[in-house]
């Protein structure tokens, strides 16, 4: 039986559902010693502001049991700088590239979305509401129903390109969110940004990370994170793309199996960048054993009748 | 080329109660490996702790037949991870990924080299004395610690023919205080038209100064520094340093533009 990874996100097309998380893989040329790039479903590239930016300063990450906290500020080399230095290796290197944006108003989205919408070698757009480490934009437009409606529906006017918020966990009722992101115009969603979260030094009784507070990330929060892209898988039917913490095949397919269509590595990219011949094989002989061939039809089959569970 | 290797024990030399060095072989590491370089090491497979820890190549280790033995790793157990390697067994297993990192620049002209190590920040230097006195450049080190049983490794200098200046804090060998009493003496008393390069590797004061006095005395200096580091490729942009630039002063990532730094260009007063 051959089996088959390929995954519609929206329009998006990928050749298998494992995707490189945003900031967790640079611009995606710093892991071409450790991976084909080509091999991965698709690469979402660290988030881009219109401009660059220097991001905090140092200490910009603590590590806690089975997680760790960053507080990177977002430094990166801006849109421009992307489409002209990081764009043409990333095609050359046959990489599906989703771009990862973040603004600090309404009209900065929509301007690096046009920038965005006439380059070569975009696949689709990414967008960053959901950072918690930065003081304008990011998770202030994807705490509120509001902001993500018109954060979405302003950058959906300005680009055909695949659409994807990117939910931030640190809301009541994450699937609020993605309701109001269908409604704005998202092909997709994608789950979970970081958890607000925070580490102190009890001899100098300082903060660990020069930003105060951060975002956890890590096998830590996985469950949590199932969690919710669980409670979005039943609130809307656009796919949905899952992450958080996910280390292994395994992991990828708990995600999959409460209704992710395709996941990201994140965190996992920094333990071991050799990870990703391991996850596709080890999800190939997941799929073989199990009797499946389309990897799409694990997709939301999560059993919730004990009496009649296989 | 990237390797990522489970690497095998061979070795677990205990220094002093909280210093060791870890031999592993990592022979397609060691092969590749040019002093300055580094490796991200995890000995434990839990997620406790989660990230790698990255650590200076100390030496690379070769059999009796001359044949490539791996490298080593010199230790001092602070947190999970280093204390995980302190207890390292022959036989244990340790994921290594290297060499990373730019290494120290070895300047064509240069015929004297100073290295200025504190504490476990003498890790490099080992390397890099034996490149140096393979190439015939006259190499002193200049050595600090909290007391005489925590200079390591002496002999293994002296036997390259490195000039070895000490300092403790308790003066129990050589100055009694800082390592930048003997390099500010030696600066004194050594005629501005010597080509000396300065290397420093140690605590992030200790390199401060280190690069003022070379600056007074117009040397050059080269620093590596030790940032928190996340995953050692550049992927993460935590372990960056702020550095001075003709646009005013940028973060850039010491995994990939350091750990080796030329010291002026470094933003002291900015750094963690």
């Amino acid at each position: 039986m051959n089996v088959d990874l390929s995954v519609d996100i929206g329009g998006l097309q990928l050749a298998n559902p494992i995707i490189a998380a945003s900031g967790c893989f640079g611009y995606g040329l710093e892991y071409a010693e450790a991976v084909e790039l080509s091999t991965l479903g698709a690469i979402a590239v660290k988030g881009l502001f219109l401009d660059e930016r220097e991001g905090h300063p140092p200490d910009r990450i603590v590590e806690t049991p089975s997680g760790m906290l960053n507080a990177i500020g977002l430094q990166g080399i801006g849109v421009y700088r992307f489409v002209a230095e990081k764009l043409p290796p990333l095609q050359a290197a046959g990489a599906v590239v989703i771009v990862n944006i973040c603004g600090s108003s309404i009209e900065e989205y929509a301007e690096i979305a046009r920038v965005l919408d006439d380059a070569d070698g975009v696949s689709a757009i990414e967008l960053n509401i959901s950072c918690p480490n930065i003081k304008k934009g990011g998770m202030v437009f994807g705490c509120s129903q509001q902001g993500t409606h018109d954060v979405v529906a302003a950058v959906r006017q300005v680009t055909r390109l695949p659409l994807i918020p990117k939910l931030t966990p640190n809301v009541t009722d994450v699937a609020s969110f993605a309701i109001a992101a269908r409604d704005a115009g998202a092909d997709a969603v994608s789950l979970v940004n970081t958890f607000l979260a925070m580490a102190v030094d009890v001899e100098t009784r300082r903060p660990r990370l020069s930003n105060v507070v951060g975002g956890l990330s890590g096998p830590a929060i996985r469950p949590i994170a199932v969690r919710m892209v669980h409670e979005c898988h039943q609130a809307v039917e656009i796919p949905i793309i899952g992450m958080g913490g996910i280390m292994s095949a395994e992991d990828a397919l708990e995600f999959m199996i409460v209704g992710a269509s395709a996941v990201q590595i994140g965190t996992a990219n920094f333990v071991d960048p050799f990870i990703w011949t391991t996850l596709l094989s080890d999800l190939t002989t997941y799929l073989h054993r199990h009797q499946i061939q389309q990897v799409s039809d694990i997709v939301g089959t999560l059993s919730l009748n004990v009496e009649g569970s296989q | 080329m990237l390797v990522d290797v489970e690497a095998v024990v061979q070795k677990n030399t205990r220094l002093s109660s909280d210093y060791n060095v870890v031999a592993i072989a990592a022979q397609d590491i060691a092969a590749q490996a040019l002093p300055g370089q580094f490796v991200m090491v995890k000995p434990q497979a839990s997620h406790d702790s989660l990230l790698r820890r990255p650590f200076s190549i100390f030496e690379v280790l070769r059999d009796n037949a001359g044949n490539l033995a791996g490298l080593s790793l010199l230790n001092k157990q602070i947190g999970v991870t280093t204390r995980a390697l302190f207890n390292a067994k022959p036989g244990d297993s340790i994921r290594c990924l290297g060499p990373l990192g730019r290494p120290f620049s070895l300047p064509g002209s240069m015929t004297q080299a100073w290295m200025v190590a504190g504490g476990v920040g003498m890790a490099p230097f080992l390397g890099l004395a034996a490149q140096l006195r393979a190439q015939g450049v006259t190499t002193t080190l200049f050595y600090g610690g909290r007391h005489a049983g925590e200079l390591f490794y002496l002999d293994a200098f002296r036997r390259l023919g490195v000039t070895l200046h000490l300092a403790t804090d308790d003066g129990s060998v050589g100055d009694h205080g800082l390592v930048t009493l003997p390099l500010s003496r030696a600066l004194q008393r050594t005629p501005p038209a010597t080509s000396a390069q300065i290397y420093a590797c140690g605590p992030t004061g200790m390199m401060h100064a280190v690069t003022k006095l070379a600056s007074t005395h117009n040397r050059p200096v080269e620093v590596s520094l030790e940032q928190i580091m996340g995953c050692g490729l550049g992927g993460c942009y935590s372990c960056v340093v702020p550095v001075r630039s003709p646009g005013g002063m940028r973060y850039v990532r010491s995994c990939l533009d350091g750990p080796t730094f030329d010291g002026t260009r470094v933003v002291w007063d900015q750094i963690a």
